[in-house]
């Protein structure tokens, strides 16, 4: 297993209000990073042709010898405070308040569950791809581990420590990155990004950690013959990448429509084993985590301002231009 | 706006329930039902999600693949849903009722046929009890179920059908002899049986996403094996299913009645004239509480009634109470809500005027609340 290692992270710390453009974390990992397939799309509309399943099973489960083996995925959830609800720092240290929102599960979170589960339908079922819900956070944040496997997964990692408490995306990636290498799935499926950060980095650096090809910002997921396919979205459409498993995938919310859990599935999740695990158990050095071991800091916060008066287009005959003008520059259109 | 009511349930998986209850009222219900009741489109895709998620078989038994829920626990559920989009509340309480009687009443074998589709949440049911000359007097219906050799052949309309041409299965009331309610029987029928067709939906005051249409039955074959319970049973098994549907009539006009109060409290406390808040003026706020106090009783009463048919005890006349006082209590309080927000409250950019529209169907469906008063009158008996 790889711990942290700082002098392998290319980005300066500690720093404040990081943000990292996130074509400048995939240079990272360029060398192991999804490959670039050159097919290119501008047309947005998806390829939704429907994958042969039995196919795809057949191809994957095919190890040396002949044996089939279990497909694992692992899909990261985190818990988040509701993402309509105001959101509040704790002023005693800068970290967020997650007493202050409902806390919910990070809503790309659950396209990537729903992915999972796509997955693994389309392998034949739990018998022959089995997902396993993981999380990193204080004891309430079981709570999304739960729902995950309400959705329809099988099992769940809860990675929970007092020393976790105010880690920033590279700690906590470190952390994800360890239980990750522990479970040792084939693939990993994250959401790209969560409603309370915001930040997009952290598949970027679990991939990174764990030595693993990243396809970020998937619209759409294949898996064949011991490959990983997406189509990553662009500004202009999507491109086709492609990797080996054992590999990292991102998801938008374009991907699918995550279901709503069911009464059985409530009923069934209340049996189904989560494991617990400390930083101690991962090998994780408490010294690298939490507030003191994150190379970013919140050094101070101030309250949003009052929302500024929106601007009024006149129209003098050329209001459409205008409006469109307003837009394009906005990335709107 | 997700309801603030804090619940209690008899069965602990029913809590766990609730979040996603709730999720589903607020990301699939609450947003579209305003523009869909305009537009007077029954939302076919959410019964089908509301299906998967096995929230059309709560209160049915596991072993056919229900819920196996109290009906205690289901109401409120109903309730939840009718407050975010009564139609669909309505809608998955009519459902039960038209499954209710082959869960309750089929034999084993026609419950192990049926059973577990309807209850899976693909298909959807309707009810056809009354006709345009048989309405509170049901028992006078002239639907008819001729014998043939392997079955019947039925004949008539059905009127005021919830679900009428959208449904699956329709399960009705037909007369099968002259010899008044005992002549009644009941049949369950697939919608694509030769004969059977809609009309037009009505067009209604409320409601309008939930489409009410005559059924026509003309001349449609049934084998005998449609037959549910005994051939003459069929008004006990209406009125049945109707006692536990009357609680369904209650959640769903509480969960209006909430509706209604959120909408005008949180109106009350934005609204200023003569320089304060409207709710800070005693003459509304004492209206705020009226309702308030309403709704709640409303929702004990059912609650209780529930209780007692969960313990399987009687619970008709409690059913028909529940029934009486919260439409009523919807009919007065969806009023009050209407003036709390003034004019606002009667144009139709705010809800208020379409809780008002549907609770005025509740008084009348399942029995009009007169005829409560009769089934309640008739239990009153020196002990
Ligand atoms: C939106 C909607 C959905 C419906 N869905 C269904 C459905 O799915 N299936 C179904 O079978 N039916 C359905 N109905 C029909 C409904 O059940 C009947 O409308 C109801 O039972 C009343 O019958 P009626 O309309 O013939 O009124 P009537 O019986 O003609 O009553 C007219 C008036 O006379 C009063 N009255 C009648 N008898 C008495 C009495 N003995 N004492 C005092 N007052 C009396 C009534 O209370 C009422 O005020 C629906 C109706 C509506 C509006």
């Amino acid at each position: 297993m790889r711990g942290l290692r700082r002098d392998r992270c290319p980005l300066p710390g500690p720093v404040t209000g990081l943000t990292v453009p996130l074509s400048d974390l995939e240079m990272i990992g360029s060398n192991r990073s999804g490959r670039l397939t050159g097919e290119s799309v501008t047309d947005p509309s998806w390829d939704q042709q429907n994958t042969d399943g039995p196919a795809i099973a057949r191809a994957l489960r095919l190890v040396p010898g002949g044996a089939f083996a279990v497909v694992r995925i692992v899909v990261c959830v985190k818990q988040v405070p509701d993402s309509w609800a105001e959101k509040k720092l704790n002023p005693a240290d800068n970290t967020l308040d997650r007493d202050a929102a409902d806390a919910v599960v990070n809503e790309l979170d659950e396209f990537a569950v729903e992915e999972a589960l796509q997955i693994q339908e389309r392998l034949g079922g739990p018998d022959d791809c089995q997902v396993t819900v993981l999380t990193v956070g204080p004891e309430k944040a079981i709570e999304s581990v739960r729902k995950g496997l309400q959705m329809g997964a099988g099992d769940g990692v809860h990675v929970v420590d007092d020393a976790i408490h105010g880690s920033d995306a590279l700690a906590t990636s470190a952390i994800l990155a360890a239980a990750i290498e522990r479970l040792a799935p084939d693939l990993v499926l994250m959401g790209s990004e969560s409603t309370d950060a915001r930040m997009s980095v952290v598949p970027a650096m679990v991939a990174e950690r764990t030595g693993r090809p990243q396809l970020t910002f998937a619209g759409k997921v294949d898996i064949a013959d011991g490959t990983v396919t997406v189509q990553r979205v662009t500004d202009y459409g999507y491109d086709v990448v492609e990797a080996p498993l054992p590999a990292l995938v991102s998801v938008v919310e374009k991907i699918n429509e995550p279901r709503y859990p069911s009464f059985k599935g409530i009923m069934a999740a209340k049996k189904k084993p989560v494991e617990t695990l400390t930083l101690a158990d991962l090998g994780v050095e408490p010294a690298v985590v939490g507030l003191s071991g994150s190379w970013s800091a919140v050094q101070e916060f101030a309250a949003r301002p009052p929302r500024a008066a929106g601007t009024v287009v006149t129209d003098e005959g050329d209001g459409g231009t205008k409006a469109a003008d307003f837009l394009s520059a906005q990335k709107f259109i | 706006m997700a309801l603030t009511v804090s619940r209690e349930f008899t069965d602990p998986s029913a809590a766990e329930l609730l979040p996603t209850v709730r999720q589903m009222c607020d990301d699939l219900l609450a947003p579209r039902a305003a523009a869909a009741e305009e537009a007077g489109e029954f939302p076919r895709e959410v019964f089908r999600t509301l299906g998967a998620a096995g929230l059309l078989s709560l209160p049915f038994p596991e072993e056919h693949g229900g819920g196996g829920l109290p009906l205690h626990d289901y109401l409120q559920v109903i309730e939840e849903l009718a407050s975010a989009w009564a139609s669909v509340g309505l809608g998955v309480s009519v459902h039960t009722l038209a499954c209710f009687p082959l869960a309750i009443f089929g034999s084993a074998e026609q419950q192990q046929r049926w059973l577990p589709a309807m209850l899976g949440g693909e298909l959807l049911g309707a009810y056809c009890l009354s006709e345009a000359d048989a309405g509170s007097d049901a028992a006078a219906l002239t639907t008819r179920a001729e014998r043939t050799q392997g079955g019947y052949r039925v004949s008539g309309v059905k009127s005021w059908i919830s679900h009428g041409g959208v449904a699956d299965f329709y399960v009705a009331m037909v007369r099968t002899s002259d010899d008044g309610p005992k002549g009644i029987s009941c049949l369950l029928l697939d919608a694509d049986s030769p004969g059977l067709s809609a009309r037009p939906p009505e067009r209604k005051l409320g409601f309008s996403a939930s489409p009410t249409a005559q059924m026509v039955f003309d001349d449609v074959p049934a084998d005998g094996d449609r037959l549910i319970g005994q051939e003459g049973s069929g008004f006990g098994i209406a009125l049945a299913a109707l006692d536990g549907g009357r609680l369904g009539m209650a959640a769903c006009a509480v969960g209006i009645a909430q509706a209604a109060l959120d909408l005008a409290v949180r109106y009350a406390h934005e609204r200023h004239q003569f320089g304060r808040a409207i709710a800070d003026f005693q003459g509304l706020s004492f209206l705020l509480a009226d309702m308030a106090t309403q709704v709640a009783a409303a929702r004990a009463l059912y609650l209780t009634a529930a209780r007692k048919r969960d313990r399987g005890e009687p619970f008709g006349v409690e059913a028909a109470m529940a029934k009486l006082f919260a439409t009523d209590m919807a009919m007065r309080v969806t009023t009050d809500a209407v003036q709390v927000l003034g004019g606002a409250g009667y144009v139709k950019d705010y809800p208020a005027e379409r809780y008002f529209r549907e609770a005025k169907a509740l008084q009348i469906v399942e029995g009009t609340n007169q005829i409560q008063r009769v089934v309640i009158g008739r239990g009153l008996r020196p002990s």
